[in-house]
């Protein structure tokens, strides 16, 4: 049995750990990919108290390096489920099943999909989520950009730099983003601007080839040839197997609030995965040691009591 | 054995394509953090796993291998089995998983 069991491993999870370790618990991070979460696509970070710039690679290994130094242990896994207990709390993970007197939720957001059957396939076979990782790969091609706020605006700008021609597709006729960088981007010869237009399909078997497009004012429907699509629809958590034991808000966020604590007691949510206004590095770390004091004093208070 | 950077078509043709054992191939480049966090995950495999032979190519430098192997987002993993392409993996993959990726290719 663990102490605390945290579930992804990104800046929150790892600093929850780091704080749960120096308070002599037992530690256990669950991540299902590489650990870092978002911070290790950041080229530099600039805005982290106390460090000038570091490439977020490295603010990642850092912190990876720094929890497993004080004893925390780390497992490659995905979570598929949650099971509460009373005294304590099992996470379902592969075929292991992992006992916890606490458990951290620290799974992060990530990138909206379109949500098509395709989509997953011809991901890095022509379809992106971060057009500064990939756009290089896609010099004097034709691609598009999907979406309508700040960050499909800027990848629309970074990617007329490198590419022959570039599309940017958005349902509605008005911008959430920066009116200035529209009115920069409608002027650029390379970039052409497809409004009112959803995606419709994903064409192609090994890579991507076209799209299928539909004007949703007239229905009518078109295919566009490109070689690459920048998803930019914006930020989704994943916290689905962990309802309905813990309350989700509508949008999908844990519901807790700046204690970490959710409907579960024992069970805290930490950084990007919580419902919250800001989400930025030093949010993500500042709720791992909000949520591991928690689960510490907890996990005290039960050991007082048995 | 010590990781093999190549550099241009030719070179890969030689140590990838004409090897007598499994090579592993990290697609990488100097600007992609995750490669960075790949990289030295790579060397350690390059040391413990003795009968696999492990490359790297750097995309900036080697245009047409990215091209001809359809990288489209780094790093990529790639393992090469008798000069075919065996299977191939987009993203970072933390030590044992990679391992493991290698072994069962």
């Amino acid at each position: 049995m663990y102490d605390v069991v945290i579930v992804g491993a990104g800046t929150a999870g790892m600093s929850a750990a780091i704080y749960a370790r120096r308070a002599g618990k037992t530690v256990l991070m669950l991540e299902e990919a590489m650990y870092g979460g978002q911070i290790i696509n950041a080229s530099e970070v600039e805005n982290y108290p106390g460090i000038q710039k570091i490439p977020g690679y490295q603010f990642a290994n850092d912190l990876h390096a720094q929890a497993i130094a004080l004893g925390a242990e780390q497992v490659t896994a995905s979570v598929s489920g949650i099971e509460d207990h009373g005294t304590y709390k099992t996470v379902q993970a592969g075929d292991m099943s992992y006992e916890a007197k606490t458990v951290i939720l620290a799974t992060g957001a990530k990138n909206r999909k379109i949500g098509m059957e395709q989509e997953e396939r011809l991901v890095g076979m022509g379809i992106s989520y971060c057009a500064t990782c990939d756009g290089a790969f896609y010099r004097g091609r034709t691609v598009a950009v999907y979406g309508g706020g700040n960050t499909a605006l800027g990848d629309v700008e970074y990617l007329a730099n490198l590419c022959e021609k570039v599309y940017l597709i958005h349902r509605r006729d008005s911008f959430r983003g920066n009116a200035i960088l529209v009115e920069r981007l409608q002027k650029k010869e390379n970039v052409e601007f497809l409004t009112n237009r959803i995606i419709v399909d994903l064409i192609g078997e090994d890579q991507l080839d076209a799209l299928k497009l539909k004007n949703v004012v007239t229905n009518e429907e078109q295919e566009l040839p490109v070689e690459g699509l920048f998803i930019a629809i914006g930020q989704e958590p994943a916290n689905t197997v962990f309802a309905p034991l813990v309350t989700l808000d509508d949008y999908g966020y844990i519901d807790a609030g700046e204690d970490c604590k959710t409907n579960v007691a024992g069970i805290y949510a930490a950084g990007d995965c919580r419902t919250k206004q800001v989400r930025q590095l030093t949010t993500a770390a500042a709720d791992g040691a909000v949520a591991a004091l928690a689960a510490v004093e907890f996990v005290n208070e039960l050991d007082a009591a048995s | 054995m010590a990781v093999v950077h190549i550099h241009g078509t030719e070179e890969f043709e030689k140590e990838v394509l004409q090897a007598d054992q499994k090579v592993l191939v990290d697609f990488w480049a100097t600007w992609c953090g995750p490669c960075q966090m790949v990289g030295p995950i790579v060397e350690e495999l390059s040391n413990e796993m003795e009968d696999v032979k492990v490359v790297k190519v750097e995309v900036d430098e080697n245009p047409d291998l990215a091209r001809q192997y359809r990288v489209m987002s780094i790093p990529m993993l790639a393992v090469f089995k008798g000069g075919e392409l065996a299977k191939k993996q987009v993203g970072a993959l933390q030590k044992p998983d990679l391992q493991k990726f290698i072994e069962e290719a």
